[in-house]
């Protein structure tokens, strides 16, 4: 992908994230994630209906490369199985840590492949990413 | 002969803009030789041998002390006990001190500019004890006036511990005013030096405080190594939290132990000697600079600085009026930490974020904001560096990916 298209990918997704803003509901679970290196504080909750993710939605503080890839990851997510959800968050944080990865079923959140040329930012991609599986991984072993 | 060239880090740097002095200083020349000299020409330990370079050990060691007491003006050198840093220094005093004095329902006195150091100590220490922290409100400006201090004191108040000189508002606090009030009281007041220290010129006589802890780091000096004052009456009743050599008077195997006097009954183990050899010729380097005209200086290029961000019309100041090397801004509608790693693009090192300062945030009504904080090294020309970059800051997000 081009360079000029990658940074107005980031910077719609920036200026005008996807689902910001939490909603009283208490069909999603919440999750709060807390960067313990650096100053992110980002809020989500994710709607779960028959294995399939309907919904996610966030709220907080970050910066540009956290809040950008939460809008787009939230796009990328939602209307996929929890599985697939898994599969994708995995070839994503491969992609960060410099690891083999299939380009294909991480959609727009291929934008950030060159993030790991800047090690300082690497948390900040990876922030909503870690947050999202963590709640995927206890509602699989929940079922 | 130029400041500048007595420092290792702007001369290999040169294109380097840094300008978190609050986090940690450069070391000059001098500091750097005096560590190297004990470690090439007579590295032993303190306090032990019979021999000569041991002994040049121990004068060093007891110089620097010797040092530390006449910069802070101590009436005796046994009220100078060398820590890890402030933050052991607090943890020092309060588990030591006022974990035995402190009882239920008795008060300490913060406030919620306080960087975690002088906040977690005591949160735990309520959480033994029972007591209670209340916290004196801060003016609009985000400031300490006596008023507020008096206001705060209730008959339960014991301990009033603050920073002298905040490290995300930059503020001095009336510390002498506020002492005279707490001692008619019975209360006693603890300063967290970690930032004033390395500043203006402070006097523990003339505070008249019966703590004061800080760091060496942030004042040219190695990191790893602190100071704990404290009166004498009051320093001999604290009891060491960490035991072992060098600490102890004698001891016998029924478990009866008998420790040292001050200072070394709470300076277990083998000490940071680098560290204190390091934080004395800094102490040097400081006064021969002179305590006043630094703080002098970095008013003047404070004001510098200020007058410049307010003439962009994308920058908010949060601190516009304190009286020290300190400023917290943000770019309008830009995250602190991009801001910080764009001016990185250009060499320039400002801190993002909360600063530790994490409760300040109920008071500033903001979270994070990028810090600037001065010292005598810095200059306009650099301050010119930063407004021309932030006045290109239009750019920051199409240059993050």
């Amino acid at each position: 992908m081009n360079p000029e298209l990658k940074r107005s990918i980031l910077i719609d997704n920036y200026k005008n994230p996807k689902n910001k803003g939490l909603i009283d509901d208490d069909s999603y679970i919440k999750i709060n994630t807390n960067n313990e290196s650096c100053i992110d504080e980002l809020d989500f909750m994710i709607k779960i209906e028959d294995n399939i993710i309907k919904d996610i939605r966030f709220d907080g503080e970050a910066c540009a490369i956290s809040t950008s890839t939460a809008s787009v990851m939230i796009k990328t997510l939602i209307g996929k199985t929890v599985d697939e959800a898994l599969k994708i968050i995995e070839n994503y944080q491969n992609m960060i840590d410099e690891k083999e990865y299939d380009d294909i079923i991480l959609e727009e959140a291929i934008i950030y492949n060159d993030i790991y040329k800047q090690p300082n930012r690497k948390k900040c991609a990876l922030l909503p990413w870690n947050g999202i599986k963590d709640a995927l991984v206890s509602f699989k072993n929940r079922e | 002969m130029d400041i500048r060239e007595e420092f290792p880090m702007l001369l290999n740097n040169k294109d380097l803009i840094y300008f978190d002095n609050a986090a940690t200083t450069f070391k000059p020349q001098l500091v750097i030789d005096a560590i190297t000299e004990y470690y090439t020409s007579y590295t032993s330990n303190a306090h032990r041998g019979d021999y000569n370079i041991s002994l040049k050990t121990d004068m060093k060691y007891e110089g620097a002390r010797k040092t530390v007491k006449d910069f802070i003006n101590a009436e005796k050198q046994e009220e100078i006990v060398f820590t890890s840093g402030t933050t052991d220094g607090i943890n020092k005093i309060v588990n030591g001190y006022f974990v035995n004095t402190l009882k239920k329902d008795d008060e300490i006195l913060l406030t919620k500019s306080e960087h975690a150091s002088n906040l977690l100590p005591w949160f735990s220490l309520c959480e033994k004890n029972g007591c209670k922290i209340n916290y004196i409100e801060l003016d609009k400006d985000l400031k300490v006036t006596l008023e507020n201090v008096e206001k705060a004191i209730t008959p339960k108040t014991k301990v009033i511990s603050l920073a002298q000189l905040t490290n995300v508002v930059g503020d001095i606090r009336p510390i002498k005013e506020i002492c005279k009030l707490a001692h008619q009281k019975g209360i006693i007041v603890v300063v967290d030096g970690a930032q004033s220290v390395a500043h203006i010129k402070v006097d523990v006589q003339d505070l008249d405080c019966d703590f004061l802890v800080f760091s060496g780091h942030k004042m040219c000096g190695p990191t790893g190594i602190g100071v704990l004052y404290g009166k004498y009456e009051l320093l001999d009743q604290v009891k060491p939290y960490v035991t072992g050599g060098g600490m102890n008077a004698t001891f016998l195997s029924s478990g009866e132990v008998e420790y040292k006097s001050l200072p070394q009954r709470l300076e277990a183990g083998t000490q940071n000697i680098e560290g204190a050899i390091g934080l004395g010729s800094a102490i040097e380097y400081l006064n021969l600079l002179d305590m006043d005209k630094i703080h002098e200086y970095e008013l003047k290029l404070r004001e510098y600085l200020v007058k410049k961000l307010k003439e962009l019309d994308n920058i908010e100041v949060y601190n516009e009026f304190s009286d020290s090397g300190i400023v917290a801004f943000n770019i309008k509608d830009v995250f602190s930490q991009d801001t910080a790693i764009f001016l990185n693009d250009y060499n320039i090192c400002v801190r993002a974020g909360n600063h530790c300062a994490k409760i300040l945030k109920d008071e500033l009504e903001i979270k994070n904001t990028c810090r600037i904080s001065l010292y005598f090294y810095n200059t306009k020309d650099e301050i010119d560096k930063l407004i021309s970059v932030l006045k290109m800051s239009d750019m920051l997000l199409s240059k993050i990916l």
